[in-house]
């Protein structure tokens, strides 16, 4: 469903991404793992059509991204830093995103149940805390009903209940048979939910496969050791 | 386009902003006709503060609400709507809100005093007009600087500059080589000049439809001849519009290559 060709970007003189080929076929939980300025979120972004690449093509079920936007109504996307508009409420913003992709079956008033957001709804955005604001931005992403899910950051802020409450939702998303990206610094998380994992190094895919390859890989008897083994190995 | 348009023109009409710029209008065309007590020099007094003033605020709006609502369009990016329609639609949702509270804070003391029974209606509404132009110019201009600067302060730099060129600064360059060049014959520079100004435009459409363009001496006389006509009027109006579509076309250029 997925699939992303020999992609490069730059930033100005900062080579980003150098080179990345990835293909995402079925369905499942995916990591996109690495080091901070690896390129996860520029890898994320080109998905999206956020960035645009220097060179390389990125197709999703088949079609390529280029000059094409309609793709974006299969895609539920949760984007790391939780920015809104300050001075709309949070029920005018979920309002507003339903009728921006036109879709008819969404779930919101199940997951503001789940994320106990009712008290929060008639507030305006900017006067919400880091991890409500957060959980919005869960609402927005897991209410219409995508085949492929992209996570940023999506623990980001949470406390330790809407921590379980996350882990529960995308599990059963997961079992709707649906792809789900995600990309997290939480290696307990990662290892805990993710099918496979990818991971990227200086802007190339260092990795990808099961959790057990990796640690087979790496010889190391657990994950945190087995990715710290990679970094090590990489900057030494 | 039309829900970017609409969400961005209810989010600018709720903004306290607005309503400031709004009241400012307002309490300008009644403090002007109390003192002038008279339409027509009302309407003169009022040209010289749009035409210095609206380029001012729509540069300073334009700048101000791109970088404020970079949240809301990272929001939109990951939806699916076309690039260009967000940010067209952000344009025209700014440059329309800040129209209106052109048009309806001038207008509402107008009216009240009369303007539609007095001979100055066309002159009037040609003021408001051309604000509403101006609004659109300079509202397009200030979103291509905000889109091409990452930099908050130096887009805000930028802006300012340019309406400083634009409506100080030009002027001056302008009468300099006048007075620098005033052995040659100059009408055709001056006429040429004035074109690719919008401020000095609107301002010279103003004024000779003000009949007042004698004043002006020879230069009047030739502009009179030239903007006077039907034709004059028609080339400084697709000017105007002209000024109004090249930025657009910029934003729009722009906008698609960006990386966000």
């Amino acid at each position: 469903m997925i699939e992303v060709k020999d992609l490069y970007k730059k930033f100005g003189k900062n080579e980003v991404l150098k080179g990345i080929d990835l293909t995402i076929e079925r369905s499942g939980i995916f990591s996109v793992l690495g080091p901070n300025g690896s390129g996860k979120t520029t890898l994320i972004k080109c998905i999206l059509g956020m960035v645009l690449p220097n060179s390389g093509q990125i197709f999703i079920d088949g079609k390529p991204l280029k000059n094409n936007f309609k793709y974006r109504n299969e895609i539920d996307y949760l984007p790391q830093i939780a920015n809104f508009p300050g001075n709309l409420k949070v029920s005018e913003l979920i309002a507003m995103i339903k009728d921006l992709r036109d879709s008819k079956a969404t779930k919101d008033d199940e997951l503001i149940e789940l994320f106990k957001l009712q008290p929060y709804l008639n507030k305006k955005l900017a006067n919400l805390s880091g991890g409500t604001k957060q959980k919005v931005n869960l609402v927005l992403t897991f209410m219409f009903d995508s085949p492929l899910i992209i996570l940023d950051e999506p623990t980001n802020g949470l406390d330790p209940i809407s921590h379980l409450r996350l882990k529960n939702l995308i599990n059963s998303e997961k079992e709707k048979g649906k792809t789900i990206l995600i990309t997290s610094h939480i290696l307990s998380f990662v290892e805990e939910v993710s099918d496979e994992i990818v991971f990227l190094l200086e802007g190339k895919i260092y990795f990808k496969g099961s959790v057990s390859e990796l640690k087979e890989k790496t010889e190391q008897p657990d994950f945190e050791h087995a990715i710290a083994s990679i970094l090590s190995s990489s900057y030494a | 386009m039309l829900k970017i348009l609409k969400y961005s023109f209810y989010d600018l009409m709720r903004s306290r902003w607005s309503y400031v710029y709004f009241l400012f209008y307002l309490l300008l065309g009644v403090v002007l006709l109390f003192l002038n007590n008279d339409l027509s020099k009302a309407v003169i007094t009022l040209m010289n503060v749009i035409i210095i003033l609206v380029p001012l605020i729509g540069t300073i709006f334009g700048v101000m609400y791109y970088y404020n609502s970079r949240e809301f369009t990272e929001l939109l990016l990951a939806q699916p709507v076309k690039r260009s329609s967000i940010f067209l639609g952000q344009y025209f949702g700014v440059a329309t809100s800040l129209s209106m509270s052109l048009v309806i804070g001038l207008g509402v003391p107008f009216i009240f005093y009369g303007i539609f029974n007095s001979s100055a209606i066309w002159d009037f509404s040609l003021l408001l007009v051309t604000g509403a132009f101006l609004t659109f110019i300079f509202t397009a201009l200030a979103f291509v600087i905000a889109l091409s600067n990452e930099n908050r302060i130096k887009g805000f730099g930028y802006a300012i500059l340019l309406w400083l060129f634009m409506a100080v600064i030009y002027d001056g360059i302008f009468l300099m080589s006048l007075l620098y060049f005033e052995d040659y014959p100059l009408d055709k520079f001056s006429l040429l000049a004035t074109m690719l100004n919008p401020v000095d435009l609107s301002r010279v459409l103003i004024l000779l439809k003000l009949d007042i363009s004698a004043l002006l001496g020879y230069t009047g006389a030739v502009f009179q001849k030239f903007f006077g006509t039907n034709f004059g009027l028609l080339l400084s109006s697709a000017m105007l519009i002209v000024w109004v579509l090249v930025p657009t076309f910029f934003i729009w250029r722009i906008a698609k290559r960006k990386d966000f």
